[in-house]
Formats: C-alpha cells, structure tokens, sequence
C-alpha cells in the first residue's frame, strides 16, 4: 500500500456548556492501524471523532492534536458514518467522486474505476442511491472514502446499520482496503473491536481507559476463542463501568 | 388513477347541482344560465374565449419564468449573504402585509393598460412564496451533508451549488406549484383593474353586456387553465423533487 497514515496524539482537556467533560483526556492512535473507541451511546465516542475531523460541536476542546509527520489532521481525514451520506439526487458513480467535484478538482477515472471494481459496484455505477440494498449502498460509502485517498480515515459506527452478514462482509471489505492508514473507529460493538483494532480504548462518562486488545493480524476471525474471550471481557468492562 | 374518478364525479356533482337549481329555481338567464347554455355559448365564441384565453396564458407564463428567477436569486442571495438577510427579510415580510391587489390600481397607473401591468402583478404575487420556500430548503440542509462537504475541504460557493440547492430543491418545487396556483390570480386581477385583452376583460366585458353566459364560460376555461396549470406542475415536480430526496 502507497498510503500510510501518521500516529496521531490527542491531549487535553473537554468541557461542555454544564462543565467538565474530561480533565485529562489523551487518545494516542497508532500508525497505520485501527485504533478503537468503544463505548455506550452517548458519551461522546463521536464528539472526539467531530473534534479531529475539525467539525463543530456542542463541546470545547482545549488541548493539541498533533500528528507524527507535523501535518494537519483535519485536512487529511475522510469520514465513514453509519448513515451512508450518499446524495440522494447524485448516481453512485457520481457520488463516489463527489470529493474531487466539491474541490473543483478532476477525478482520476482510472483510480474510480479500480475502487468502483474492488468493492464490486460495476453493474450499479449509474444506479440512484435509493435503488441500492443498505450493504451496496455502505459499499459506494466505503468507495468513496477510498477515492479520497487520505491517510486517516475516520469510522463513526459504519457497520451498525447493516445485517449480520452484510456486517461482516463489509468489516472485512473495509479492513482489506484502507490497510495502511491510521483509523479511528468508533463502536459501540465489544466483538467488532476485538476482530478489528490493534488499539482498544473503553470511554464511559467521565472516564477514558486502554482496555487489551489482540495482536495483528487483523481482521479476526470471529470464531477465534480469544476473539470471543477478550469481547466478554470488554463487554464485563463496560457494564461493569455503568452499575 | 383512482383520483381522476373522484375528480369526475366531483365535477359532475357541481353540474347536476347547478342544473337541479336551473330546473327548480327558474333564474332568468342573465341571472344564472343553465351549464348548457354556457357550454353552447363556448361553442359560439371559442374563437373569441381562444384570443383572450391566449393572453392570459402568456401573462401566466412571463409571470412565472420572470417571479421564479427572481424568487430563486433572491433566495440564493439571502443565503450567501447575511446582510441581504437582515436587511432583505422584514423587506420581504412587509411587501406581504401589504395586500398586493390593492397595488393593481397603482400598477396599471404606472405600467397602462398593457401586458406588462398584469405580468408584473402576478410576478408580485408568485415571489414572495418562491422566495420563502427555496430560502426554506437552503436553511434546512441536512447537517450531516455539510459537514461531509466541510471534511472533503468542499469550498463556501462549491457547497452551495452542489450540497444546498440540490438539498433545497424539493423545497423549492413546493414553492413554484404554489406559484403555478397564485400566477393566474395574479393576472386576472391586473385584467380587471384596467385592460383590453385577457380573460379577465372577456370577464367584465360579458357581465357589463350581460352575456352571462359567455361570462361563465370565460370564468370556466379561466378555472381549466389554472387547474391544468397546478395538475401538469405537480406532476412533474413530484417525480423530481423524488429524485432530489423530496416525499
């Protein structure tokens, strides 16, 4: 892979109009991996996300973002949500590429081509969104964020929309082509963080600790035992947390 | 398709009620002709209803094409714009306390009694409801949308053309079948007040020659414009505004 994403290092502190979100927060994510921010609904597991993609939100960050390589974060990040964002009025083809139209700038066809083939969307590129199943049109979400082509990419509950199996497909999908970028994601899912990030951080209110996680390779297979030993163990952590 | 047939019946309705009073109350026939006698009277003066029908239609049109750019200008204006905001909107609200058809007289004193008074009359009309509509729609885009634009270092003016107005456009297709309902309205008023073409003329012509029957029939085909007016928007600004994530 020719992209590779920066370590990124987040320190400081959180308030919100009532007070005090967080004294001390610091969130280091790993180079070129899949850190993770698993968490109840909530308790601002997306907040910190808005804060490194510089989008506003109800909360005042006061601290540094910094990256390893001393760039930017906010203009080097693309964003997956759990809603597709696609537009409505816009083909597939049309809203993959939609990052260079916005820029004004041309959109490497070659490239659209090979990313609309990987997440396999050939026979769907001139179809509206509405026409697309939830998991296709997640697919042309994911096509999107690879035709950005930034090394950090931002995962804000993408796979909480889909099915079971179209679940694991598109884990697998997205692990397979954004390897080599720095990835934040955002779950409230124990067993998806396990199967997926080197790095795991529990946040409940007013807490935010690093809870274990397995070793690369990653995705995991979901039978792996230690797969199903480390999700209760988390899952044993976070309820722990809110009794 | 259902609907056509209750549209149907509904104008069936009316006309057996109309005929039961022809047949029970006897008007004279200059007071209330009978829906056949206004249908023969049509057949005479269709040439004549055609003529006149034409002007109103064009006034209707030049109406529309000239209120919905305005409307649509205005309300890109106001969106980029956050002293056209302060200053244009109580503008805006107070040209519609004023009632706009007192302004006829006025208009028809400035303008004469030409095409160009009724135009602009329905043109008062039609852009204040665009203007609001479409203004609507570019507030309410989807949050989620700009914040996509913002993280892909989408530019201000680049967010407008391609995230807020395609947002916006169920809203404003709202705004022009209003519009397409107000416009005819509009123009048969400036008729009214003072002018020698237009349906509405044939209107008062009639009545003050009391040919109440050529009166009804001009008031008839006037209403068929309008409504086939309304109809054929409607329809196709429903199968877009779909396509633009409208209901």
């Amino acid at each position: 892979m020719s992209v590779f994403g920066p370590a990124i290092e987040i320190e400081g502190k959180a308030f919100d109009a009532k007070g005090l979100l967080f004294d001390t927060l610091k969130v280091e994510i790993i180079a070129g991996q899949w850190t993770c921010l698993l968490g109840p609904s909530g308790v601002g597991k997306s907040t910190l996300l808005r804060v490194l993609a510089g989008l506003d939100t109800h909360v005042t960050f006061e601290g540094t973002i910094t990256a390893s390589d001393h760039l930017d974060v906010a203009s080097r990040v693309s964003y997956m949500a759990q809603s597709d964002l696609l537009l409505p009025w816009a083909t597939i083809s049309e809203n993959i590429s939609l990052g260079a139209k916005l820029r004004g700038t041309a959109a490497d066809q070659a490239k659209k081509a090979q990313i609309i083939e990987q997440v396999g969307l050939q026979d769907h590129q001139d179809k509206y969104p509405s026409e697309l199943s939830g998991g296709q049109r997640q697919r042309a979400a994911l096509a999107r964020t690879l035709m950005e082509d930034t090394p950090i990419v931002l995962l804000d509950e993408p796979f909480s929309a889909l099915d079971a199996k179209t679940k694991f497909q598109m884990q697998e999908l997205v692990a397979e082509t954004l390897k080599g970028r720095t990835i934040l994601l955002v779950t409230h899912d124990p067993g998806e963080a396990v199967r997926l990030c080197s790095q795991i951080y529990i946040l409940n209110s007013h807490d935010l600790h690093v809870a274990p996680s397995l070793q690369p390779p990653f995705p995991k297979d979901y039978r792996d035992e230690a797969v199903f030993t480390l999700q209760n163990e988390l899952l044993a952590q976070i309820r722990g947390n809110e009794q | 398709m259902r609907g056509w047939r209750y549209s149907a019946a509904a104008v069936l309705s009316v006309l057996l009620i109309w005929q039961t009073i022809i047949w029970f109350a006897e008007p004279p026939r200059y007071i209330l002709p009978a829906p056949v006698a206004v249908f023969l009277s049509f057949i005479d003066n269709v040439d004549l209803i055609f003529e006149h029908a034409l002007v109103t239609l064009t006034e209707v049109f030049l109406g529309l094409l000239i209120g919905i750019s305005f409307g649509v200008a205005t309300a890109l204006h106001l969106e980029t714009s956050k002293s056209a905001r302060l200053f244009v909107r109580p503008l805006l609200v107070f040209s519609q306390a004023l009632p706009v058809f007192a302004l006829a007289p006025v208009l028809t004193l400035w303008l004469g009694y030409g095409m160009t008074s009724k135009v602009v009359m329905a043109i008062l009309i039609i852009y204040f409801p665009v203007t609001s509509a479409f203004h609507d729609g570019l507030s309410r885009t989807p949050k989620r949308l700009l914040d996509l634009a913002k993280v892909m270092q989408a530019s201000t003016r680049r967010t407008l053309f391609f995230i807020k107005v395609p947002a916006a456009m169920p809203s404003l297709f709202s705004g022009i079948r209003l519009a397409a309902v107000y416009a005819p309205i509009g123009a048969t008023i400036g008729e009214w007040v003072g002018s020698s073409q237009g349906l509405g003329y044939l209107m008062l012509l009639a009545n003050g020659r009391v040919k109440t029957d050529l009166m009804f029939a001009a008031l008839l085909t006037l209403g068929f414009i309008s409504m086939s007016l309304y109809g054929l928007t409607g329809l196709a600004l429903t199968r877009l505004s779909k396509r633009y994530g409208g209901d």
